[in-house]
């Protein structure tokens, strides 16, 4: 993949908004089936301009009053707010206390800089392919209990273009979820607590519930390859010494192992010891997982998932810096995904040039219409699987609703 | 609609409407009463909560919640106060329907500032959890069903599917089977408290609580319901059905005076809110339920405060002291001056005894210290003429000019026993007052030591008073709890050598009374000859005040104690 030159933007984003983003599905997606009356109109977006411009409270009246916008200010980054009581853009005429964030899909962030203190082969926001191996299970993890504890159906999870994932849960029931809910959400689904001054930050009580049991289950599979070999946590003294500061007693069996591997051994035989000893006051009965869950677990960022009123990056939105357009991330895939084969603006943007030139000709004779030229469009790039997984993920929302309608009207015996 | 004072007496419902209208013995207060009352019934209901409420607190620190020592002592509380808790055999509809109309009264007065819709709350909390905990398990089902809970238990089959789970995940389950263990399925947003900690199995957006964690789910929904029942923090526009109704022209009370409008308020005032689709709220289905039934209490207050007849009593509700004035001069005459030195030390509560030193120290007193130690004294029995005396002797040894004492000093204590001016026979400060108003500053010794003393002083304090350290870190500790007159009770215990007090201080001549009556053995203060001065004629209260002066009294300054209304106040017991 080429190397992205930012200076490029302007001219690249022209191209995008007027020829590949997916305007359609992504009014479908946000617009609900138009259940609710203005739910679309009343959303907040924030625009994000050249030379770092900010502004807030845009909203608009439907797609093509979307399209038109957004072609029109051709911006770097496109943020997604609440549903308010009233257009977002009018908000100055209303009433003071009027203007309320009422409903939003409850969302993650998932941040690679939040793994600093447990990876040793990067550090802010770089990332390489032996610690993405975070984000592969921070989705397992998060997505198996949001589905099965906490029943959510429609899941989008999102590359956010550099070092992270995005997770968007947009249920009926979940956009309705009071701020406190939220923070309970994300506190249950909390293991790993302690800034820089605390060393063991994953404490587990001795009864194991089974949400930590089952994420357990899920770190299990990854582990040996991740950990022991790829982050080679315990390769030598310098890193094993975080391990040490947590186990003091294994010193010696460390500098007599080889490897990575046979440290770890013998690091379980050590914490097996007490895990039948359940009496001593030093380590609790699970100190092998509390290491794994430490080294491995997901990190969230409560305030992101908070607040009804947050903004967050929009799926199909582009990084400013990188270059790659924040793509939805296949669930049944989740293995293979590779943020480096994310497809950059300038990449499709030059695979859509080089299409065109070719089909020009054929289609000047057939005087298609301007809409159906661009539906296509993205079609014939790099995008187009990433938008088949927002498609399946729409028509999963849009049976949903159908499923909800047809209960109600069996309620109300409508035939 | 409109009765007369005898003709709504009639009203009452038939047997079984009754039972009706309160088919529990507890309830979730989501509906206003719907009744008219006259302005009596509104302040002895209120008064006989407040009374309630301030014992549950005390229980609660005092006791460890939940032992046989506190449930006994709160159920008495309840009985003696006439508001319902259990399942009687007789008639059980007039203590329900005290304790629905008290407590929306009562929502009134402690809506106002955030500390007291603390206060007010946490109480309350505390009577529901107590009065849930001694309902029957068969009971439960249909009370939660009432109160519009989604609260189902699951099957048996359902339960051995998920034992392991269930188990593993509560902490208020011990073992490794559910027994019979009753376990309730309901949606996960409703248990938030114990889902966010994982104290709960989840499975497919449903919480399944066992029946132990299901008080803490109720709780908190009632606590959440009545927080914002206070607040009223719905976005959107309110009305009133009815504001309060002209008051007939009627009298119903012997006490009134013909002249004087009673009023028979009405007092359903309904607050209806557009709750809508439950914006920021647990979900949305609920919030239409209880749309009907909310009252906003907060935004009732303009329409409350324009009547003038119910703020003056909504403002001293929560500051009111409800027991003895320690006023009537019973035991007039029976403390010597050359006795107080040695009282101070055995039978004065530590602010009375702070005072006292302070003024043989300095032989002097600033205003605030004057008129609380002063009016003390007047209540364990000095005369006018003993205190003249007192004062003025110590005062001139501090260099002051008699005749100065006697222009400045004099007067003032005059008018304290109602001798000049209005001739109020004011009465000693109670200890709410001495806590919540007038704090001391540089050069006072006023005020609760216990509230207004930095707790190393404090413990100097006590430390000097012989108190033992095991004794201290304990009051210590309850004044870090903000419990303080609870740690002049456990100074009392210290000082007399008892495990109990006894009694619930209020006021520091109930201190006095309880310490001497220990002291005595029993009987009353040793009589003591009376000094050669001319007994003074007992200042009595009125008797035939009207409802308006009484109630412009309460609009004077809160020196006055709630004086006019002193006829409705029974001791405490």
């Amino acid at each position: 993949m080429e190397t992205f030159d930012p200076t490029e933007l302007p001219e690249l984003l022209k191209l995008y908004y007027r020829r590949l983003f997916p305007y359609s599905q992504y009014y479908r997606w946000l617009n609900y089936g138009g259940v609710i009356k203005n739910y679309f109109q009343h959303r907040e977006f924030s625009f994000t301009l050249k030379d770092d411009i900010y502004i807030r409270y845009q909203s608009f009246n439907n797609q093509s009053d979307l399209e038109k916008e957004m072609q029109k200010m051709n911006p770097y980054k496109i943020d997604i707010g609440a549903v308010y009581s009233h257009r977002p853009n009018q908000h100055n005429t209303v009433k003071l206390g009027a203007f309320q964030a009422q409903e939003k899909e409850l969302v993650f962030d998932i941040d690679m800089t939040d793994y600093d203190d447990v990876r040793r082969c990067c550090s802010s926001a770089d990332i390489c392919p032996k610690c993405w191996t975070l984000m592969t299970m921070a989705i397992r993890i998060i997505d198996r209990a949001l589905k099965e504890d906490f029943g959510f159906k429609h899941r989008l999870w999102v590359y956010s273009g550099r070092r992270g994932v995005h997770c968007w849960v947009c249920d009926e029931s979940v956009r309705k979820l009071s701020s406190a809910v939220r923070s309970g959400i994300v506190e249950y689904l909390s293991l790993v607590k302690g800034g820089q001054d605390v060393k063991k930050k994953v404490h587990l009580s001795e009864k194991i519930h089974p949400f930590i049991r089952k994420s357990i289950n899920i770190i299990k599979k990854y582990f040996e390859e991740y950990a022991l070999v790829n982050q080679d946590i315990l390769e030598n003294k310098e890193s094993w010494d975080k391990i040490l500061a947590l186990v003091p007693e294994i010193q010696q069996s460390f500098q007599k192992s080889h490897n990575s591997l046979q440290r770890w051994e013998h690091l379980k035989k050590v914490a097996s010891r007490y895990q039948n000893n359940i009496k001593n006051d030093k380590y609790g009965p699970w100190l092998e997982w509390e290491i794994m869950l430490q080294y491995c677990f997901p990190r969230l960022d409560i305030n992101v998932s908070k607040g009804i009123n947050h903004l967050l990056k929009s799926p199909f939105s582009v990084h400013p810096k990188t270059g790659r357009i924040s793509v939805p991330i296949d669930l049944q895939k989740v293995d293979q995904f590779d943020p480096f084969t994310v497809p950059t603006i300038s990449f499709i943007c030059r695979e859509l040039d080089a299409i065109s030139t070719n089909e020009e000709e054929k289609e000047e004779n057939e005087a298609e219409s301007d809409v159906k030229h661009r539906t296509r469009d993205y079609k014939k790039t790099s995008l187009a699987p990433y938008v088949k997984v927002f498609e399946h993920f729409l028509e999963n929302l849009d049976k949903s609703r159908k499923g909800e309608l047809l209960k109600k009207s069996d309620l109300q015996k409508d035939f | 609609m409109e009765f007369s004072g005898r003709k709504w007496r009639k009203l009452r419902l038939a047997g079984d409407q009754r039972n009706a209208s309160y088919p529990h013995c507890l309830q979730f207060y989501l509906q206003p009463p719907s009744e008219n009352i006259s302005l009596i019934e509104f302040e002895n209901l209120a008064i006989d909560r407040v009374k309630l409420l301030k014992s549950v607190e005390n229980l609660g620190v005092s006791y460890v919640k939940g032992t046989e020592q506190y449930q006994s002592k709160l159920e008495s509380e309840l009985r003696k106060l006439k508001f319902s808790y259990r399942e009687n055999l007789e008639d059980e509809y007039e203590p329900r329907r005290r304790d629905h109309i008290s407590h929306f009264i009562l929502r009134l007065a402690y809506c106002q500032s955030e500390e007291l819709r603390r206060w007010f709350i946490q109480q309350e909390m505390d009577l529901l959890r107590f009065r849930f905990s001694i309902l029957p398990k068969d009971k439960i089902q249909d009370f939660l069903k009432d109160s519009q809970l989604q609260f189902e238990a699951i099957s048996d089959e359902e339960k051995t599917l998920r034992e392991q789970e269930i188990v593993a995940s509560s902490p208020s389950l011990s073992g490794l089977k559910l027994g019979f263990e009753s376990i309730y399925k309901i949606p996960f947003a409703d248990a938030l408290d114990l889902f966010r900690g994982r104290k709960v199995y989840l499975e497919d957006g449903f919480a399944y609580v066992p029946l132990k964690d299901i008080v803490a789910i109720i709780l908190n929904e009632f606590r959440a319901k009545l927080s914002k029942a206070l607040a009223g923090r719905s976005p959107t526009v309110w009305r009133t059905a009815r504001s309060i109704t002209t008051p007939t022209v009627r009298s119903s009370s012997p006490r009134m005076s013909a002249h004087h409008m009673v009023a028979i308020v009405g007092f359903l005032k309904r607050y209806t809110t557009h709750t809508g689709c439950g914006w920021n709220s647990l979900y949305s289905h609920r919030e239409e339920v209880a749309k009907s039934a909310s009252v906003l209490t907060a935004r009732s207050l303009p329409a409350v405060q324009s009547d003038e007849r119910l703020q003056p009593l909504l403002n001293h509700l929560s500051h009111s002291y409800t027991g003895q004035d320690y006023s009537t001069q019973g035991n007039v005459g029976k403390i010597s001056l050359d006795q107080i030195d040695l009282l101070s030390t055995k039978s004065f509560p530590p602010c009375m005894r702070q005072l006292h030193k302070a003024l043989r120290e300095n032989h002097h007193l600033r205003h605030g210290g004057r008129m609380q130690y002063g009016l003390f004294l007047k209540g364990i029995g000095l005369t006018l003429e003993q205190a003249l005396q007192f004062w003025k002797q110590e005062f001139i040894k501090g260099k002051m000019d008699p005749d100065k004492f006697d222009k400045g000093y004099s007067y003032n204590i005059r008018h304290s026993f109602g001798k000049e001016g209005k001739r109020t026979d004011y009465t000693p400060f109670s200890c709410l007052k001495i806590i919540l108003s007038n704090p001391p500053s540089q050069g006072d010794y006023h005020g609760c030591p216990f509230r207004h003393s930095d707790p190393e002083l404090l413990k100097q304090k006590l430390q000097s008073y012989k108190i033992s350290p095991g004794g201290i870190s304990q009051i210590l500790d309850l004044v870090k709890g903000t419990h303080y007159q609870v740690a002049c009770q456990k100074y009392f215990e210290m000082i007399h050598n008892v495990d109990d007090c006894g009694f619930s201080l209020n006021h520091p001549n109930q201190f006095f009374c309880e310490s001497q009556r220990i002291l005595n053995g029993g009987k009353d203060i040793k009589k003591e000859p009376i000094q050669p001065e001319t007994p003074q004629p007992k200042p009595s209260v009125q008797k035939t005040k009207d409802a308006s002066s009484a109630l412009a009294s309460l609009n004077s300054s809160l020196e006055m104690d709630m004086e006019g209304l002193e006829d409705y106040f029974s001791e405490d017991s």
